[in-house]
C-alpha cells in the first residue's frame, strides 16, 4: 500500500511542478518568476523526500536540507535585489 | 506495522495534494498577491507533513527514532513567510499590477 | 506602554544565551540523529561557542512572561489555525469562479511595540487564514495586510486584532 502512495505522491507533486514551470516561464512580472520558482525548490525538496522513502534510505537528507536552505537564500537575494535595483532608480 | 504504513500514506497523500493545490492556485490567480497566498500556506504545509510522514515512517524501521525530518518542517515554517513578506515588498516596490476590490492601504511610494 | 521596562537579569559570563544555546543543542542532535554522549558534548560545545561569536548582533529581547499561556497559544490557536486556513484556502483556489474573490489591502494599526514581537505577529498573520504581511509601515505602528478574500475589513482587523494580538501583548512584557 505505502508504494502505490508513494508513487500517487510523486505524480502529484510532478504536476505540482509542471505548473510552477508554467507560471516560471510565463509569469507576467519577475517578483511571479520568482515565487515559481521558490515553489519549486519546496517541490523539489518533497521529490528527494518521496525518494527518501521509495529506497527506503536516509542519504537523501542532507540534499533535501540544503535544498531548503538554498531555496530561502535565493528568494532573499533575489527580491532583496529586485527592491534594490528600484531605489537606485 | 500496517497501522503505521496507513498513517505514512495517509500523510503523504494529503502532503501531496496540499503542495498540488498550491501550485494551482500559483497557476490560477489572476494577480500577484492573490498568487503568494497559495505557495506560502498549501504548498508550506504540504511539503511539512511529507517530512513529518518520512520522520513517521523512518522512526519504525528498527534503526531507533528518527526525527530530523521534523528540522525541515519547522525550517519551512519559519522561512515562508519570511520569503512571502520580501516577495510582496519587491512586488509593492515593482507596483506589480494588480485588481483591487478595495483598498484601505495606500499605496507607498518606493522608500 | 510599558514596553521599555525590561528587568535586566543577571547573566552568566560564559553562557550569553542560555535559550539560544539549548536550541542549538537540540537541532545538533536532530541533525546527527543520535544522543550519544559525545554528540551531546559536542553539541554543547557549539552551543556555548556560537552564542559568543554572535552575542553583539542579537537585538533586546521582550521578557516572556508567561509561558503556560505561550504554551496554550501556540497549540491552541496557532497550529489549529493553520489546519483551518490552510482548508479555508483551498477551498478559495479551487472554486471555480475566480472573480468573487474580495482581495485588497488592509492596514492594521499596531499596539506592540517590540520589533521582535511585530516580527513574530507578521509571520502568524502570513501563516494563518488568507492573509499575507506584505509591509510594515515605516513608524512600524502598523502592518499592511493583503488578504485573499475579505468582504469586510472591519471585522478582518478586528479579528487580527483580537485573535493574535491581545495574546501576544499578554505573553510578552508588552
Amino acid at each position: 500500500m505505502l508504494n502505490t502512495a508513494v508513487i500517487i505522491a510523486f505524480v502529484l507533486i510532478t504536476l505540482a511542478q509542471l505548473l510552477n514551470l508554467y507560471r516560471l516561464f510565463k509569469g507576467p512580472s519577475l517578483p511571479d518568476r520568482i515565487l515559481a520558482l521558490d515553489n519549486m525548490y519546496i517541490d523539489a525538496l518533497a521529490l528527494f523526500i518521496l525518494l527518501g522513502i521509495h529506497f527506503n534510505t536516509t542519504a537523501y537528507f542532507e540534499a533535501a536540507l540544503m535544498i531548503a536552505v538554498m531555496g530561502f537564500i535565493s528568494t532573499v537575494a533575489t527580491s532583496k535585489y529586485l527592491m534594490r535595483g528600484d531605489i537606485l532608480e | 506495522m500496517f497501522f503505521i504504513e496507513c498513517v505514512v500514506s495517509f500523510f503523504l497523500i494529503l502532503g501531496a495534494f496540499f503542495a498540488l493545490t498550491g501550485s494551482i492556485g500559483l497557476y490560477r490567480m489572476t494577480d500577484f498577491f492573490n498568487r503568494l497566498h497559495g505557495p506560502t500556506k498549501a504548498t508550506t504545509l504540504g511539503v511539512g507533513s511529507m517530512a513529518i510522514a518520512s520522520a513517521v515512517f523512518f522512526s519504525f524501521q528498527g534503526n531507533g527514532i528518527s526525527f530530523h525530518e521534523v528540522l525541515i518542517t519547522l525550517f519551512l515554517f519559519i522561512t515562508a513567510p519570511v520569503s512571502a513578506h520580501f516577495l510582496a515588498k519587491a512586488a509593492r516596490h515593482q507596483r506589480t499590477p494588480q485588481d483591487q476590490h478595495h483598498s484601505h492601504a495606500p499605496r507607498h511610494k518606493a522608500d | 506602554m510599558s514596553c521599555s521596562e525590561k528587568k535586566s537579569s543577571p547573566r552568566i559570563p560564559w553562557l550569553p544565551q542560555p535559550v539560544l544555546t539549548l536550541v542549538l543543542l537540540i537541532i545538533w542532535l536532530f541533525l546527527t540523529n543520535t544522543i550519544s554522549p559525545g554528540h551531546i558534548l559536542l553539541g554543547g560545545l557549539i552551543g556555548i561557542i556560537i552564542p559568543w561569536f554572535t552575542n553583539r548582533f542579537w537585538p533586546e529581547r521582550p521578557e516572556l512572561i508567561r509561558p503556560v499561556r505561550l504554551f496554550r497559544f501556540f497549540f491552541f490557536t496557532f497550529l489549529s489555525d493553520i489546519i483551518v486556513a490552510n482548508i479555508s484556502v483551498v477551498k478559495l483556489i479551487l472554486q471555480p469562479d475566480l472573480s468573487q474573490l474580495k482581495s485588497g489591502f488592509i492596514e492594521v494599526p499596531l499596539e506592540i511595540e517590540d520589533p521582535m514581537v511585530t516580527t513574530l505577529l507578521a509571520s502568524i498573520i502570513s501563516l494563518t487564514p488568507g492573509t499575507v504581511t506584505a509591509e510594515v509601515s515605516k513608524d512600524q505602528r502598523s502592518l499592511i495586510v493583503h488578504g485573499l478574500d475579505i468582504p469586510d475589513p472591519e471585522t478582518e482587523i478586528h479579528l487580527i486584532k483580537t485573535r493574535y494580538e491581545a495574546p501576544l501583548k499578554e505573553i510578552f512584557s508588552c
